[in-house]
């Protein structure tokens, strides 16, 4: 097979931290290659320097065997390399057509926009990689996946034939992410090269054609699916046996400490985005809510987490009423929270590792004494912090928007539940992490359960939902649609009531297809 | 083949312990990229010259007439010229300073330091209007009122100098001050209170509230506050008990107000960054809503951030009308509260930025009335100046392109978005 893209010798620093240290690496025509590695391992610095955006201290990048220099993105988009980040870079109030022309936009009589041409091509991309999308639709109006699939696009259009794809799916809902899957599939068969980066084993083994670990910035090795598992590749990311499932004794719930009754809350343009919901958590035990993304778990969080006014019902935390009560009324009550949108809600990018591991107590002995900040005290609980919870960080006074996505969200776990706390609002709580990093947050939930914390974790991982809780709710269309014991729940079983099944009805099905 | 260097924590004595306050202090207000800054006033300096070269008639006639390298030599002379007279305006003329230190004559070393103690007058007002900017910028809010909150801040305080009549100095002039402060508060408030209430954006109220400022004290300099025996706008002089005190005698007008500037920007500093009221401002203009997660309430925070923005623009008034003029007309103010706004961002929004900066445009404008006089160049390439710094400063991708400036730390984090950490 023919290599198009060779690394050699990558390396690359930053301020006390060798983010890639003499990396080589190889893409051949049509391959899906994986990239594995730990929270930090370098990969995305690796990937931001093939696509122009960093410029590496040593190493050659070669395409098509031609020795090149990318220095700029748009250097990268001209050698054919495309990349599509995390968050997405789309024009929400732009159609489809818009967002792909954009910088590259086609005249008509050197004065106006050629849109039909440009529809056209996307139509033909569309339809030859199976990559439905309507082009005069807004993206705004579009979900997650199908936004994702319009970034692809984009670098189509531009005729990119290494296409990078940086955690796509961390975002994707399970039936997105196999359409993903099935659209990187027909890429390869067409000769497209794709770097594909994720912290989930499952989805490497099943796609990717080559994988690549990386471990503190130099690569470990290499494998196939078919000589690889799960739990090798676990070790050679993490350099020690994973145990990929945590032990937990039953559990003894106890007092409730969150009472919720017919809660209704409104989405922000004004659609009932949870309906009715009632439930109850209690000490010692977690709540998994489950359900596909956006059927109203990010509204029943806000409104729990004080975030947002519900419409109406009652909240009621320790027997407290919190309906309306300010965040840091609930916060002060004892309840930590995970939010979903880590770079949005839980941080400020901006602020160091230290003041954001205070974020939610700096106000409060002993980080201040009166009105005056503690730096001292500040400084000295992120020490502390940073290496119980294995944050990689050339230190506490680093900006945290400069720590890796993974480290970023063990940040936040740090700081919520280093906390004494009653009540765990964990949403997403392992989204982006490595498996490492997920076995130790999970032995730490259920660390605090068993310590008596009542935990409510929102996931949209149905390996995590099964794997920590001991009641499963299943919310659909912002309603809860039934609530199971963990024994009786089967990953079938959750698949369908997630779908909007009737309880009764799946409960049959779900028999039917375990037996 | 080199090892990962630190993947651990390093500890945080190490580190705070060798840094005296001083290099902390400078650190954050360069954030690694002081380079910036300097590039942009250098080459606004370059630039302005290039006009000054430009606009010499007399270079033309003599390249018209054949003599091309005469007529450079006249434009570049006059270039010269110029920054000679801006420099001996503002710093001083060292010959005559060298000279008045030799003789010791107490007059003539008054004398030859008066241009430079001129100029820190000129910073002063600067200095209060820039810390108000730069304390908006800080939590997130463009406060486009400084000028009219300084108008406010003036009249309160001019007000009050010369209606009390008998008080010490010690009472009168904090007093006086402190209404200048709560005049600015108010008018800063007002905007505040409908942004947070109301969510009407402050750049748009502010500018509002400019209009109503510079009208109401018009209407109260023609009437209820007019001298009584002049039909001019005009103040009655303030008591003497409410003047600033100064520090030389006349013409010198260096006074206490620079010293109470500084202060303040200590004052700001401190509070921004050591104080948890600065730790909630800043988070909410850092990411309100990782403040609102936070348990900040915003509500609260943007009408105190506006209201003390307002208060230390009015204390530019108070300054002026206490320090200075002793009383108040119309058109006391030559636009320091919007200056004030290229001046918060030259600095970065941080007070020794802020300090720094303010000198800078103190110094030029002080300088430049030399200039105009001795050079015959109009003070508004003063303007010009500025605008091509500020213009550099809000470019840096210019000054850096210009000057092959890497700065790795800035530029290279721009990029970082996504929560993958890419
Ligand atoms: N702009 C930056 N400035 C300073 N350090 C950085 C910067 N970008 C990345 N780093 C550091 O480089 C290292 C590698 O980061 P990178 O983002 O490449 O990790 P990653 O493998 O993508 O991890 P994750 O799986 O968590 O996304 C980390 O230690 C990170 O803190
Ligand atoms: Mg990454």
């Amino acid at each position: 097979m023919a290599t198009v893209l060779e690394l050699r010798g990558i390396t690359k620093r930053f301020p006390g931290v060798l983010a890639n240290d003499h990396i080589d690496l190889t893409l051949n025509k049509g391959e899906i290659h994986a990239l594995l590695g730990e929270n930090g391992a370098g990969k995305t610095t690796l990937m931001n320097i093939l696509y122009g955006l960093y410029k590496p201290d040593e190493g050659e990048i070669y395409i098509h065997g031609q020795k090149v220099s990318i220095d700029t993105p748009s250097a990268s988009i001209a050698a054919g390399v495309g990349m599509v980040h995390q968050h997405f870079m789309l024009i929400p109030v732009f159609t489809i057509t818009e967002n792909v022309m954009l910088g590259e936009e086609s005249m008509r009589g050197g004065l106006f926009l050629d849109r039909e041409t440009a529809a056209g091509r996307i139509r033909e991309i569309s339809e030859s990689y199976g990559l439905a999308v309507n082009p005069y639709a807004y993206v705004k109006d579009l979900a997650v996946g199908v936004q994702q699939r319009v970034e692809i696009i984009k670098l189509l259009y531009r005729e990119a034939d290494i296409l990078i794809l940086d955690e796509p799916t961390a975002v994707l809902t399970p039936q997105e992410a196999d359409d993903l899957f099935k659209i990187m599939r027909n890429l390869a068969a067409a000769g497209k090269s794709i770097i594909f980066i994720t912290h989930k084993l499952r989805e490497v083994l099943d796609v990717a054609d080559r994988i690549t670990v990386i471990r503190l910035g130099h690569v470990v090795g290499s494998t196939t699916p078919s000589e690889a598992s799960q739990r090798s590749l676990a070790s050679m990311m993490v350099g020690r046996e994973v145990i990929l499932h945590v032990d937990r004794a039953p559990a003894t719930p106890g007092k409730p400490v969150l009472t919720v009754e017919n809660l209704q809350v409104l989405d922000d343009r004004n659609n009932l985005a949870v309906d009715g919901v009632s439930l109850e958590v209690r000490e010692g035990e977690i709540l998994g809510v489950a359900g596909v993304q956006g059927n109203g778990q990010t509204e029943l969080v806000e409104a729990l987490t004080g975030l947002r006014a519900p419409l109406s019902g009652k909240i009621a935390m320790l027997e407290k009423d919190i309906t309306h009560a300010a965040p840091r009324a609930i916060t002060e009550l004892g309840a930590g929270h995970i939010p979903e949108d880590r770079q949005e809600d839980g941080l400020v990018l901006t602020y160091s590792v230290a003041d954001n591991l205070a974020l939610q107590t700096y106000y409060r002995p002993p980080f201040a004494k009166g009105p005056v900040l503690q730096e001292r005290t500040i400084l000295s609980n992120a020490v502390d912090l940073i290496e119980k919870f294995d944050v990689r960080t050339p230190g506490p006074a680093i900006r945290v928007g400069a720590l890796s996505g993974g480290n970023q969200q063990k940040v936040i776990v740090a700081r919520e539940f280093s906390r004494p706390t009653r009540l765990m609002i964990a949403s997403q709580p392992t989204r982006g992490l490595d498996v490492g990093s997920i076995e130790y947050i999970h032995s730490r939930l259920v660390e605090k359960r068993n310590e008596g914390t009542a935990v409510l974790m929102v996931s949209s991982e149905l390996d995590e939902i099964l794997e920590l809780s001991d009641r499963i709710a299943v919310i659909y269309r912002g309603r809860i649609v039934d609530v199971l014991q963990a024994g009786e729940a089967t990953k079938e079983l959750l698949g369908l009531l997630m779908a909007g099944i009737d309880p009764m009805e799946a409960r049959k099905l779900g028999a039917e297809k375990a037996g | 083949m080199a090892q990962r260097k630190s993947n651990t924590p390093q500890s945080p004595e190490s580190k705070a312990k060798r840094k005296n306050p001083a290099t902390i202090l400078f650190e954050e207000v360069s954030g690694g990229s002081l380079a910036v800054p300097l590039l942009a006033i250098l080459s606004g300096l370059l630039l302005g010259g290039l006009i000054i070269v430009l606009t010499t008639e007399e270079m033309y006639a003599r390249i018209a007439g054949g003599d091309i390298l005469g007529g450079l030599g006249t434009g570049i002379g006059a270039a010269l010229k110029s920054y000679a007279a801006l420099f001996t305006g503002s710093i001083g003329d060292p010959g005559r300073i060298f000279s008045a230190l030799q003789n010791g004559d107490a007059l003539s070393i008054r004398r030859a330091f008066n241009p430079f103690l001129e100029s820190l007058v000129q910073s002063t007002p600067y200095i209060f209007a820039g810390l108000a900017v730069a304390l908006g910028f800080r939590t997130g809010l463009f406060n486009i009122g400084a000028e009219g909150q300084l108008f406010i801040g003036a009249l309160a305080s001019v007000w009050v100098g010369f209606s009390l009549e008998g008080l010490p100095s010690i009472i009168h002039i904090p007093l006086a001050l402190l209404a200048g402060a709560a005049g600015g508060a108010l008018w800063g408030f007002i905007p505040g209170l409908l942004k947070a209430k109301a969510g009407a954006h402050e750049v748009i109220n502010t500018i509002m509230m400019n209009y109503v400022a510079f009208r109401l004290s018009e209407y109260l300099l023609r009437g209820p506050l007019r001298r009584p025996e002049t039909f001019n706008p005009v103040s009655p002089f303030i008591e003497d008990s409410a003047k600033l005190p100064r520090f030389f005698e006349a013409p010198i007008r260096f006074h206490l107000g620079f010293f109470i500037a500084l202060g303040l920007a200590y004052v700001v500093y401190y509070f921004l960054f050591k104080t948890t009221w600065g730790f909630n401002l800043r988070t909410v203009g850092a990411n309100p809503h990782a403040a609102r997660y936070a348990g900040i309430n915003i509500v609260w925070s943007t009408m105190l951030a506006m209201s003390l923005s307002g208060a230390l623009a009015g204390l530019a008034g108070a300054n002026e009308v206490l320090g200075v003029n002793y009383n108040l007309a119309v058109a006391f103010s030559s636009g320091y509260g919007f200056d004030a706004i290229a001046l918060a961002l030259l600095g970065k929004s941080h007070p020794l930025g802020v300090v720094l900066s303010a000198l800078l445009f103190g110094f030029l404008r002080n300088g430049a009335i030399r200039m105009q006089v001795s050079a015959g160049i109009p003070i508004d390439i003063i303007s010009v100046l500025q605008a091509f710094i500020i213009a550099f400063i809000a470019a840096p991708a210019i000054v850096r392109t210009i000057y092959r400036v890497r700065l790795q730390t800035e530029g290279e984090t721009t990029f970082v978005s996504g929560w993958g950490g890419s």
